[in-house]
């Protein structure tokens, strides 16, 4: 079930990128199972109503994702399905990065690495100081914790003991021109977070049941924030841009890019002739 | 076992300390206030808030980025977040107030300590003399800087009543008092302080008292100066401009800032659009400032009385004509 409608959030995001003609398919790829998983199973929102105060929330601190955070908000009624076709285009909401004000919907207006994982520390304490039950969810990418503003957020959560916090960490290794340890590496990441002060939860970030568990885990925790280091694979199912930097982008994908992408992630001929058509 | 040393500089009516009881004063009117400090509480005014709301005092430690990220989530779950610290490390962290205060237009208000040359001592890395050109060039952001006591309490409960980013300068130096009770503050609004015929004098913070000063001067000398308080910096008052640009025809403006991109960018960028008028600009001349006294510093660095009122001579023999 999250299986198909991963793969089909996965289809929507690559035909908003081939038509927007720009976008970063890789870390789109390696990043949606969890942020699906989020929307379809773990917050607790009303689709129909995304200011409701008692609501979970979810920044996507890696902005530059938007396509994927897109697709899934088309798959569970955020927002419909049509306007996706509109993605990084003049006069249309669905910006680039993610933007609050063109998309209300939207938890925080991000695109410059380590803010949004700031303001979901600020929407947290927030919570807390009202009172208010609810969690805040935020994903990270792995190059990101390169920002120093990262760390400052890590030691602010820990020392208020936000445990209404849990940050995901996109680990599919690579970054924009390389491999995160050829460019400033992060490991050992859990011994980091660790000594930070956080939960550690590790898993691999495209098998639902580890995901199901490692939130579950994070939920239970008390007096800490949680981490989710997910270990996965930088633009996961398709196989020409698994595990290669060079699908990070910005970049176009042509033709036979995304028709061989469609029909490895399972497309129909149909939906691959109207992706390439319309 | 001696005596703890007392903090410098924590004297009565500095604008800071100004800001700090007013804040505190009328937090009872709101329910969703909060402060973020960056462990500098005693110099920004913030100890009076935190002593009486210790539970709406969020220390944020020595971590500006994350302070000012923060505030933008602070907000979103409809708190009113205050964030503080001096004027320098607010531009360490501008970069999040762009993206997530600003862009996302989050209804979060600014507060900077320690502006200007008026810093004193501490020398030219606590000087800020960039933030008004800075936070002024950022979209949906309101820029203040009130002049003395009476207006920084005003002013204050004008940013909580207003919805959306506001940057505003508090001072460090005890500061004169310059208005009467009568004043009315308006966000956007200038207002004349002094009126006068040759010439147009537009301060805002320190400067004001000091064009006061410089009115004195020049009414010796048979020159009618009118001052203007333009406390709000940005959105500038352009109607007002235009009225003293027909009425006096020339203008100094004097902030403790540098003369690029504050006051005197707002207003030259204002007259060129309705009313082209000679203008002299009394700030510090593209330079980092320097340890010493403010008094000393506003001497060495050309924004003492004396030097605004040679301006405003230099700006009427600019009028044509003359």
């Amino acid at each position: 079930m999250l299986k198909a409608k991963s793969n089909k959030a996965r289809i929507s995001s690559l035909v908003s990128i081939y038509k927007a003609e720009s976008g970063h398919p890789g870390g789109v790829l390696s990043s949606i199972d969890i942020i699906l998983y989020l929307f379809e199973k773990e917050m607790n929102f009303d689709s129909k109503n995304m200011s409701i105060e008692n609501r979970d929330r979810f920044i996507l601190s890696k902005g530059h994702c938007a396509p994927a955070l897109y697709a899934v908000a088309a798959g569970c009624g955020i927002i419909d399905r049509s306007r996706l076709n509109g993605l990084r285009k003049l006069n249309h909401e669905l910006q680039g990065h993610t933007c609050r004000t063109t998309s209300p919907w939207v938890e925080a207006s991000t695109g410059s690495l380590g803010q949004g994982f700031s303001f979901a520390i600020g929407e947290a304490k927030g919570l807390k100081i009202q009172s208010i039950n609810n969690r805040v969810y935020t994903m990270l990418g792995d190059g990101e914790l390169q920002e120093g503003e990262v760390w400052e957020g890590a030691m602010f959560s820990a020392h208020h003991e936000l445990d209404n916090l849990c940050a995901i960490i996109d680990y599919n290794k690579m970054q924009s021109d390389n491999l995160n340890e050829n460019i400033m590496g992060l490991e050992p990441l859990a011994n980091k977070w660790n000594s930070f002060g956080w939960n550690v939860v590790e898993i691999n970030g495209h098998n639902f049941e580890e995901i199901d568990v490692a939130f579950d885990k994070a939920r239970n925790c008390k007096g800490k924030p949680t981490v989710i280091i997910a270990h996965t694979i930088k633009g996961k199912g398709v196989s020409y841009m698994e595990g290669s930097p060079a699908w990070h982008g910005s970049l176009k994908l042509s033709d036979e890019d995304l028709v061989q992408a469609l029909t490895e992630l399972g497309a129909s001929e149909k939906e691959i002739k109207e992706a390439i058509n319309e | 076992m001696s005596k703890a040393p007392e903090l410098l500089g924590t004297s009565g009516d500095s604008l800071r300390e100004a800001f700090g009881k007013a804040l505190t004063s009328l937090t009872p009117q709101y329910s969703n206030i909060v402060v973020l400090d960056a462990d500098i509480a005693g110099g920004t005014g913030m100890h009076h808030f935190r002593d009486k709301f210790p539970d709406r005092f969020i220390q944020c430690g020595i971590a500006e980025q994350n302070m000012m990220a923060m505030a933008g989530g602070l907000a979103a779950t409809g708190l009113i977040p205050i964030v503080t610290t001096f004027a320098v490390f607010m531009l360490r962290a501008i970069e999040q107030a762009r993206l997530s205060i600003a862009y996302a237009n989050m209804n979060v208000k600014i507060v900077a300590s320690h502006p200007g040359l008026d810093v004193g001592p501490d020398g030219a890395s606590a000087q800020c003399l960039e933030d008004l050109a800075c936070f002024r060039a950022i979209p949906n952001m309101v820029v203040i800087s009130p002049c003395d006591p009476i207006e920084m309490k005003q002013a204050t409960k004008a940013i909580l009543d207003y919805v959306g980013p506001v940057y505003m300068r508090t001072g460090r130096s005890d500061t004169k008092k310059i208005l009467d009770s009568e004043y009315k503050f308006k966000i956007g609004k200038g207002r004349v302080i002094r009126d006068g015929e040759d010439v147009t004098i537009v301060a805002c913070g320190v400067e004001v008292s000091r064009a006061l000063e410089a009115a004195e001067f020049l009414k010796d000398e048979g020159i009618s100066a009118r001052i203007v308080n333009m406390s709000t910096i940005k959105p500038i008052d352009i109607d007002l401009l235009e009225k003293c640009a027909i009425e006096t025809g020339a203008f100094v403006t004097a902030e403790d800032h540098n003369v690029i991109g504050g006051l005197g960018g707002a207003v030259a960028e204002a007259l060129a659009k309705v009313k082209p008028s000679p203008i002299e600009f009394i700030g510090t001349q593209d330079v980092f400032g320097e340890s010493g006294e403010p008094d000393e510093l506003a001497e060495k660095y050309e924004q003492t009385a004396e030097f605004i009122a040679s301006a405003a001579k230099r700006a009427i023999k600019r009028k044509p004509g003359n």
